[in-house]
């Protein structure tokens, strides 16, 4: 029988998504499943003259659902009718844990899928002195192909392809039929029965040496990575460290992509004739597309980082540690990651809380995620910090612009524990919160496996994100661009045309002539009905345009700011920017940007979720309208509300 | 009162005797805490929770609410 499709199951931490990488490489689609939020792996198998489709189901430790995610597992295999039935199933095993992996083996045994029991991870067995006979376990399995691997050093690999390729794979019993999913007394006793057989079967098949130490010492590294001080200092440590790493080599890619993008639309500008289409390539989809793609830089050294943590296993003690102090915020150690990862954007944190079994906690992530100041925050905190913050020490050491950086950062945590406490009175579940989490051996981290997740997480950023970013920011180009002809003509005639041909005041006319038409566009005009909303925070109709673009992403803020007060935005001409900004007046002669109105637009910055594309996330990952229309407004309320005691506190 | 996961000490080597009836009671047998599995207690988390347990030649993390759902001698 030809074999063309093979799912792939197994336990977490068996090296299956190790094994997945080796047979596929770089050959691997991300979907999803209808209902889930677990992604579907699917890649090619490259044979020599034809292709396998391997699934890589989620992570599970048995066939019974125990939660949402799992039920993946259970609903394709207890089906042959279910589209992604497989020809065949790989059960991937860690040899040196036999008897809980085989658990789901002999649970998917019975099934009698054609299926090939791989025994993963070897040399961890034999080094814990455990040598498996595989004669003996092939006498109990017949119809089980078994082959042995090291995923990490691809020995076995080839010889499982060479199996799967062959595809004579037997299959002659009846199928035993699957326990109904919702009786779990049922399921109960029929693990304990399992485990009963299995412990015999391991007397027979397993030889254990008892001169190694079998039992697992405690590391010295697990020691102090969970000590009391040391463990949380450490933890302090590598989090300073990988954000002060990834800012510090970010930039230069930052640098290079703004400028290239910049140049990009100048050229076009030059090139291309002037007209309406010009303008859409140059100032709408050309800067819309380097607006997502600055962020790669970014996205990929976190989750570089944050990939090698995992691969070590140092996370799951980061978890385990953390777990007690996030609980009675109403999270999860879990949680950790995806507020970590939220701190450079919030697109991958919302989807890194898909580790999170429990649906209320990892709901209250996913809600309180974007609270965390995002890069895209950084540039707008820097204008307005260097704005209104004096340049001065306070108690003789201490960068006063520097700690109101810092200041709005720990806004940002502390906002998004206090949310979640108030959440969690809200919010109602049934299901248990637990925290059953395999603390994996400490080892070196697969670098293979680290690119493929740092490639897969910028992938899912650029089209997730990405198309929504390019959208909005063409949307509001266009809004910015059109306006009534009648009101930016008599507006633009209003300005005085300079008579002679000196370069520089027709340079200034034309920057003129640009800030009136955007003042008189449709965005322009949504800015000032806006104002009398905004004005109690401080803001004029010139800072509501803004808070308007930033919806697109928040830098943009920046950008909109100089278009307004026609100046360059880029590079030195920051400072005329600022300059402008500072003599800015309202009608009343007093300045617009003062203390008041600066710290109440930043923490109106620190709150608003202003941000289309984590809304799409959050609608995606929740799989509703609800939760990320209540997140934009309870964040949008916070914002106001917060910003108005700001602003008059200050004034 | 009978001792469980939660109440025992650290370094001993234990027996689960039974799990008692909850939620999560087959998630923890499958998770290999069966009747008859041999248990230690490794290391705790600052605070006390979660505890990491050696069962049967892997380590499992369970805060205290759960262990004190195994019962072990």
């Amino acid at each position: 029988m030809n074999v063309n499709k093979i799912a792939l199951v197994g336990n977490p931490n068996t090296g299956k998504t190790s094994l997945f990488n080796a047979l596929t490489g770089l050959n691997q689609q991300v979907g999803n499943f209808p209902g889930v939020t677990v992604d579907k792996k699917v890649g090619k198998l490259k044979l020599s003259n034809r292709s396998i489709e391997i699934i890589d189901l989620p992570g599970t430790y048995s066939i019974y659902p125990r939660s949402k995610d799992e039920e993946v597992v259970y609903d394709i295999l207890s089906n042959p009718k279910h589209p992604d039935f497989p020809d065949a199933v790989c059960v991937v095993v860690d040899a040196s844990n036999l008897e809980r992996n085989l658990l789901l083996f002999t649970q998917i045994y019975a099934l009698a899928i054609p299926i090939v029991l791989v025994l993963n991870m070897s040399d961890i067995a034999f080094r814990k002195g455990k040598k498996i006979l595989v004669e003996k376990l092939q006498e109990e399995f017949p119809e089980a192909t078994i082959i042995e691997t090291n995923a990490r050093i691809k020995s076995g690999v080839k010889q499982l392809m060479d199996t799967l390729d062959a595809g004579n794979l037997v299959r002659h019993r009846s199928p035993k039929v699957l326990i109904a999913k919702e009786d779990v007394l049922t399921q109960q006793k029929d693990t304990e029965q399992k485990f009963q057989e299995i412990n015999a079967l391991i007397k027979k098949c397993v030889l254990q040496d008892n001169s190694t130490q079998t039992r697992r010492k405690v590391t010295r590294l697990d020691t102090l990575f969970v000590h009391p001080i040391w463990g949380y200092s450490i933890f302090l440590v590598i989090l300073l460290a990988l954000f002060q790493l990834i800012f510090t080599l970010a930039s230069f890619p930052m640098d290079l992509i703004d400028s290239l993008f910049g140049s990009l639309s100048a050229y076009l500008h030059g090139v291309l004739p002037a007209g309406m289409f010009t303008e859409l390539l140059a100032n709408g989809i050309i800067p819309g597309i380097g607006g997502v793609i600055i962020f790669v830089p970014q996205i990929v050294l976190l989750f570089f980082f944050i990939g090698i943590l995992e691969e070590t296993g140092y996370m799951s003690r980061v978890v385990f540690i953390m777990d007690r102090i996030m609980r009675p915020f109403g999270l999860n150690g879990k949680s950790v990651v995806p507020l970590l990862s939220s701190a450079a954007c919030a697109i991958p944190g919302v989807m890194a809380s898909r580790t999170i079994s429990n649906w209320k906690e990892r709901l209250i992530t996913i809600l309180v995620a974007p609270l965390m100041s995002c890069s895209a925050r950084i540039p707008v905190y820097t204008l307005l910090i260097s704005l209104v913050i004096p340049n001065r020490l306070v108690f003789g050491f201490l960068n006063l612009q520097g700690l109101t950086f810092f200041g709005l950062y720990a806004l940002g945590i502390i906002s998004a524990l206090l949310v979640s406490v108030v959440l969690r009175m809200f919010i109602k579940t049934k299901e248990e919160s637990v925290l059953l989490l395999e603390l994996p051996d400490l080892k070196s981290p697969r670098w293979k496996n680290v690119g493929i997740t740092v490639f897969d997480k910028a992938r899912l950023f650029l089209v997730g994100a990405g198309k929504i970013i390019v959208a909005i920011s063409i949307v509001l180009w266009a809004l910015g661009t059109f306006g009534p002809t009648e009101r930016i003509q008599n507006a633009v005639q209003k300005i005085e045309k300079p008579t002679n041909n000196n370069a520089v005041q027709l340079a200034a006319y034309e920057k003129q002539v640009n800030a009136v038409k955007f003042e008189n566009s449709y965005i322009g005009i949504l800015g000032k009905t806006i104002e009398p909303a905004i004005k109690p925070l401080g803001y004029d109709w010139k800072i509501g345009i803004s808070l308007i673009t930033s919806f697109a992403a928040r830098e943009v803020f920046v950008g909109s700011m100089a278009t307004i007060y026609s100046v360059d935005a880029d590079g030195e001409e920051t400072r005329s920017l600022l300059e402008k900004m500072k003599q800015e007046k309202n009608s009343d002669g007093q300045p617009v940007y003062t203390l008041a109105s600066g710290l109440s637009l930043m923490v109106f910055y620190v709150y608003a979720m202003q941000c289309m594309a984590t809304f799409a996330v959050v609608k995606r990952e929740t799989k509703s309208w609800k939760w990320p229309i209540i997140q934009l407004l309870y964040m949008g309320v916070m914002a106001y509300v917060s910003s108005w005691i700001i602003f008059q506190i200050f004034s | 009162m009978k001792q469980t996961l939660a109440t025992s000490e650290r370094g001993k080597i234990l027996h689960v005797q039974s799990v008692h009836t909850s939620a999560i009671s087959a998630k923890l047998i499958e998770m290999g805490l069966y009747v008859g599995q041999e248990v230690e207690i490794l290391f705790s988390a600052p605070f006390g929770d979660p505890i990491a347990v050696n069962v049967g030649g892997y380590v499992l993390s369970l805060r205290l609410n759960e262990a004190a759902l195994i019962e072990v001698a």
